[in-house]
């Protein structure tokens, strides 16, 4: 059974269409990226997975189930989304412990206290951090938070919109070495969006390059790394991401 | 050395601290430029952007600036007046800010701000000025000067409003440009272009370039000569053809820890960072 599979998949926001007919499956547990420059839809895409674009036609269907244009509790504890910006996704007047525990607050899970301390430990952040405010701790470690929110309702499909781009290179370096070992150690899929074929390198199995809204080529990370692209598009945005190219 | 435009001798910035003390930032930074590309790499919090404002003379109380020498084509840059600071600021040393969405004034047209620089820096007529303008637009390659000289900063996608930003500052002919992370907002193929049109620009006016950036590859590639930062000081200095040959623990953890496009490493090599304070 596919973790998430998109079907002819036309997101809008109001009059203007800004993804046309995307289709990609995703295999459990596999690591899947969504490349493109900015405006080519990826976020998009995203955003109408997790519901936060809910005007669109086509098919979303995660673990067999289709998506509704509706906020769904069941759906939410199989499927979370880190956001970009650790400055802006957590709120800045609650404590870590808050934040962490407003999820088990809406789904009614008990055990709360357990959990959070699990949920520290398992993103490599000390106890310490627990009773502190976002602004009090660096972008690598709200990071570690918001991956810590998306993961204590224990989701297997986890969305990621560019979820080191904003962190400098030494702190993304940690923080995607953690995605990886969380990836290997609780058997999750990734869908994770980037302008980074880098990172795609590292953390993706396979990736669909997009372009104004559609996707242009489905690729293996083997076909990234090889330099064996067909699209003449997605051939030409690797050579800019390459050292030095010019 | 008839050719050095700044030189540079024990700068320090530091800014005080909640417990009454104060904190360097930038900790007797040394150096010099030429006609040159000089590239400073470091994280955030290395006190490379810091470095670039002072010179400038852009931090304000309380964070203090000192230094032993801060010297502009001979001037001394520390001695002069808000007024003559003014006329060395765009004119003498220009600067290119990361994101052209807050560097920009919102209710000017592009037009009307590039013609603002060079009327402020020479003494032009206004209906002079349309003409340069537009040439400078054409310079950093806008296929339709007339028509994007009428548009406002909202109108511009990022990459054209950076272009924008660099005619601006260009456009007085300074002897040195200061770009503080010019293309971190933009797309990876805009990016090659704007800094193209900045490359292409300080080679033929002869200027010095200080190009400020978190981003190794992109400063080894675009730069002759570059100075790692960690913590206000200079761990590293060579030349940017050598900066794989790099020997400073620091510089090597930065090259590292960067996933490459064929990357098969199962895990990324992480710096010690126990010993540094985060932000």
């Amino acid at each position: 059974m596919s973790a998430l599979s998109i079907r002819g998949l036309s997101v809008s926001y109001g009059e203007t269409t800004v993804t046309h007919d995307v289709s990609f499956d995703v295999a459990e547990g596999e690591s899947f990226a969504l490349v493109g420059e900015s405006g080519s839809g990826k976020s998009t895409v995203l955003r109408a997975v997790a519901g936060l674009a809910r005007d669109w036609t086509g098919e979303i269907v995660a673990f067999g189930e289709p998506r509704t244009r509706r906020i769904e509790a069941s759906f939410a504890r199989r499927c979370q989304m880190v956001f970009q910006d650790p400055y802006g996704s957590l709120h800045p007047r609650k404590t870590i412990d808050a934040i962490l525990a407003e999820p088990f607050a809406i789904h009614g899970i008990g055990d709360t206290d357990r959990r959070i301390v699990q949920a520290l430990e398992a993103v490599g952040l000390d106890p310490r951090f627990r009773f502190r405010f976002p602004h009090q701790l660096s972008g690598g470690q709200r990071q570690r938070v918001a991956i810590a929110r998306a993961l204590v309702l224990e989701p297997r499909l986890l969305l990621l919109d560019e979820p080191t781009s904003a962190l400098d290179v030494s702190v993304q370096a940690e923080i995607l070495n953690l995605l990886k070992r969380l990836r290997r150690e609780q058997g999750l899929t990734y869908v994770l969006v980037t302008h980074s074929l880098p990172v795609v390198s590292f953390l993706a199995d396979r990736l669909a390059v997009m372009r104004q809204g559609r996707v242009v080529e489905t690729a293996t990370v083997e076909q990234l790394r090889d330099d064996t692209f067909r699209d003449p598009y997605s051939r030409e945005l690797r050579r800019l991401s390459q050292p030095h190219a010019r | 050395m008839s050719d050095t435009l700044l030189e540079i001798r024990n700068l320090r910035v530091s800014f005080p601290t909640l417990q009454g003390g104060r904190v360097e930032v930038v900790k007797g930074l040394t150096f010099g430029l030429g006609r040159e590309r000089l590239g400073i790499v470091g994280e955030s919090g290395s006190g490379k952007s810091m470095t670039g404002r002072a010179i400038l003379r852009l931090i304000r109380p309380p964070g203090r600036v000192t230094a032993d020498r801060m010297d502009f084509q001979g001037k001394d840059l520390r001695s002069l007046d808000e007024s003559a600071m003014r006329a060395v600021r765009g004119a003498g040393i220009a600067m290119v800010m990361q994101d052209p969405k807050y560097s920009l004034n919102p209710v000017m047209t592009v037009g009307e701000q590039i013609s603002e620089a060079l009327e402020t820096h020479e003494r032009i007529g206004r209906r002079d000025v349309r003409r340069p303008v537009l040439e400078m637009l054409e310079a950093v390659r806008i296929d339709d000067p007339v028509r994007v000289a009428k548009l406002y900063p909202h109108e511009v996608s990022g990459g054209m409003g950076q272009r924008v930003m660099i005619a601006m500052m260009l456009i007085p002919r300074p002897a040195v440009l200061i770009a503080d992370e010019p293309t971190s907002a933009l797309d990876v193929s805009v990016q090659a272009q704007v800094l193209d049109i900045i490359d292409d620009l300080v080679r033929s006016h002869g200027m010095g370039l200080i190009f400020i950036s978190h981003d190794l590859d992109l400063v080894a590639g675009y730069c002759d000569r570059i100075l790692v930062m960690n913590r206000g000081e200079i761990v590293e200095e060579c030349a940017a053809g050598r900066l794989s040959e790099a020997t400073h623990p620091y510089t090597r953890g930065l090259l590292a820890a960067v996933p490459r496009l064929d990357e098969v490493r199962d895990e990324l090599p992480v710096m010690d960072r126990r010993a540094g304070a985060p932000a």
